[in-house]
């Protein structure tokens, strides 16, 4: 009850919830929201700026922005989800093991993690991009994929503290196997850096996915995606500017209340973290 | 200091290996016939086994790594499959322009971000201090070609004060590097401002002040240069973060740099020259970190490498 009441008490990690909240809205209910067809385009009617009709103005092919920038919430949240769980599912396991066993083992995952990082940022999903082509999919895989070697290192250094604790002696002593003792003794104790971590990477994702959408490597047109509706914006911001201003908003917003929101958790979860992260 | 070093270096050898490995690998791993997906969906049987032999993709995989290796050590990268000259050539005329870009844009992060986190942590919650933290955590939040996007909207389309786009004199370089640097300005106007307030919490602070010294001196004399030592730790590990928004700043303002390179023989699958740009961001952001962890030592005498 305490974290939860933590958790309200910080104003700004409670706005940051409430943007979440706005855009799942958006996310789950969109074809109930957006006023239009996001899909249906009318040469007649492109580049339009902002009307009662179309409250964001048209693109370039005169469909409806505020109904693209709806939908996209769908696209934008759906990657930043399977990508967090992409490196969620590979790197907690590996980091667990790492920590806890050492050894040999710890050292190549480790080494292995200073390779994958020494491909900076978004270079790493790039070069993923490049092996497997661009495409909605092949983007999430790479996002998710560089997301990997930093889940093994939070979770392999909270298990590192947390072998040499007292309670994970007792357990063994009572001749609880080692996979046991780490999947019912240790993980539940790294849940709170794995949380606050995952929601940070929930921002990072969105910007990293709409990133390789403008670049135009990641989800390609007619696909409503923010940042490869960024990307084809940029050919007319002198005629329309509109349509390269909205869907940037969207993205700082969501990566913003993600950010917020995982601020607010790893200080509501445990202050300690602060250093980390 | 020196041993330090040498053992750094040493280190790095197989994270460096590792990189090449995985560079190497990224032709052999395309899906199907590696060749034939460098040659591209309409090329000639003729062109895919002309591209087959010239990458030595028919040779056994331990030779062919050996041979990308010996390469290396030779500065041979390689040939672009899209325009015929040596990768190493075109990759060193891009790999200039992106390090003034992300040299400007450091330059920027520490003059800015120290700054405003200063005159945040001075004024602790007034409005200077909540109206700069805002927007750094606005900056944190802004993808940076939108950002890009933005800043040229307003400054070259309607102002016409910059340039929108290329690469020239010192006001082509303003947008791009404001660009690329606010996320970091940010980040180290939030860091400065929380690891002063720490300092000047601490004892030292409170005898300095009380033997009279003046708040201008206890701060910027007997505050900061403790607090610095963190402070250019975060900057100095900002450069991964420069190297990979250069990418999409690049992008946006048509700088002429390694990171629109790899965009751009990514989008014509000239595999040779991503590779060598790749290898290149890569292998200058191993060496940046070993340089910013040599440098605390300089900074701080009480770091011992040993």
């Amino acid at each position: 009850m305490g974290t939860l009441r933590r958790l309200i008490r910080h104003r700004l990690a409670l706005f940051g919830a409430l943007v979440v909240l706005i855009f799942a809205v958006f996310a789950i209910f969109a074809p109930y929201i957006a006023p239009h067809d996001p899909y249906r385009f009318s040469l007649a009617k492109k580049l339009q700026p902002p009307s009662s009709l179309h409250p964001l103005g048209t693109d370039e092919l005169g469909r409806d922005l505020l109904s693209r920038i709806i939908y996209g919430t769908r696209v934008s949240l759906m990657m930043a989800l399977i990508s967090v769980a992409i490196g969620l599912v590979v790197g907690v396991p590996i980091g667990a093991l790492s920590g806890f066993y050492g050894g040999v083992f710890d050292l190549l995952v480790q080494r292995g993690v200073d390779i994958l990082l020494a491909f900076p940022g978004i270079l790493l999903a790039i070069v993923v991009v490049a092996i497997l082509g661009p495409g909605l999919w092949n983007a999430m895989l790479a996002v998710g994929i560089s997301f990997i070697p930093t889940y093994v290192r939070v979770v392999r250094g909270s298990v590192l503290e947390l072998r040499e604790k007292e309670f994970v002696e007792a357990a063994r002593a009572l001749g609880t196997g080692s996979l046991a003792i780490i999947g019912r003794h240790i993980l539940p104790n790294c849940l709170a850096p794995i949380i606050v971590l995952s929601t940070l990477q929930l921002a990072s994702a969105i910007l990293w996915a709409s990133g390789l959408g403008f670049l135009g490597l990641g989800a390609q047109p007619p696909t409503p995606e923010w940042g490869t509706m960024l990307g084809r914006s940029q050919v007319y911001i002198r005629a329309a500017p509109h349509v390269a201003i909205f869907p940037g908003l969207a993205i700082a917003l969501a990566v913003l209340g993600f950010n917020l929101l995982g601020d607010g958790l790893r200080d509501a979860l445990d202050p300690r973290l602060k250093g980390r992260f | 200091m020196l041993s330090y070093l040498v053992r750094r270096l040493l280190v790095a050898i197989p994270t460096l290996l590792g990189v090449t490995f995985i560079v190497f690998s990224i032709v052999r791993v395309l899906p199907g016939d590696p060749a034939q997906a460098m040659a591209g969906v309409h090329a000639t049987q003729e062109y895919i086994e002309r591209v087959r032999k010239e990458l030595g993709l028919d040779l056994p995989m331990h030779v062919q790594y050996a041979r990308f290796l010996g390469g290396l050590l030779r500065g041979d990268l390689g040939r672009s499959l899209r325009t015929g000259l040596p990768v190493g050539e075109e990759v060193w005329t891009r790999f200039i322009p992106t390090l003034e870009l992300t040299a400007a844009s450091l330059f920027l992060t520490l003059i800015l971000g120290i700054t405003v986190g200063i005159l945040s942590a001075t004024k602790p919650y007034s409005l200077y201090d909540h109206a700069s933290m805002f927007l750094s955590l606005a900056g944190l939040s802004m993808p940076v070609f939108w950002l890009g996007l933005m800043l040229m909207l307003l400054f070259s389309v309607r102002l016409g004060w910059f340039p929108a786009a290329g690469r020239g004199g010192l006001r082509h370089l303003v947008l791009p590097s404001v660009t690329l640097a606010a996320s970091s300005v940010a980040l180290v106007a939030r860091f400065t401002r929380s690891t002063l307030l720490e300092v000047l919490r601490q004892e030292y602070i409170t005898t300095a002040r009380a033997k009279g010294v003046r708040e201008s001196r206890a701060i910027f004399v007997h505050a900061l240069r403790n607090a610095l030592i963190p402070i250019v730790t975060i900057v100095g590990l900002r450069f991964g973060a420069l190297l990979s928004g250069a990418v999409l700043t690049e992008t946006v303002f048509a700088w002429p740099g390694v990171g629109r390179l790899v965009v751009d023989s990514v989008s014509a699958r000239d595999y040779p020259v991503i590779q060598g740009a790749v290898l290149v961001i890569a292998a200058c952001f191993v060496f940046i970190n070993i340089a910013v962890d040599l440098l605390y030592g300089v900074i701080n005498p009480r770091i011992r490498y040993d």
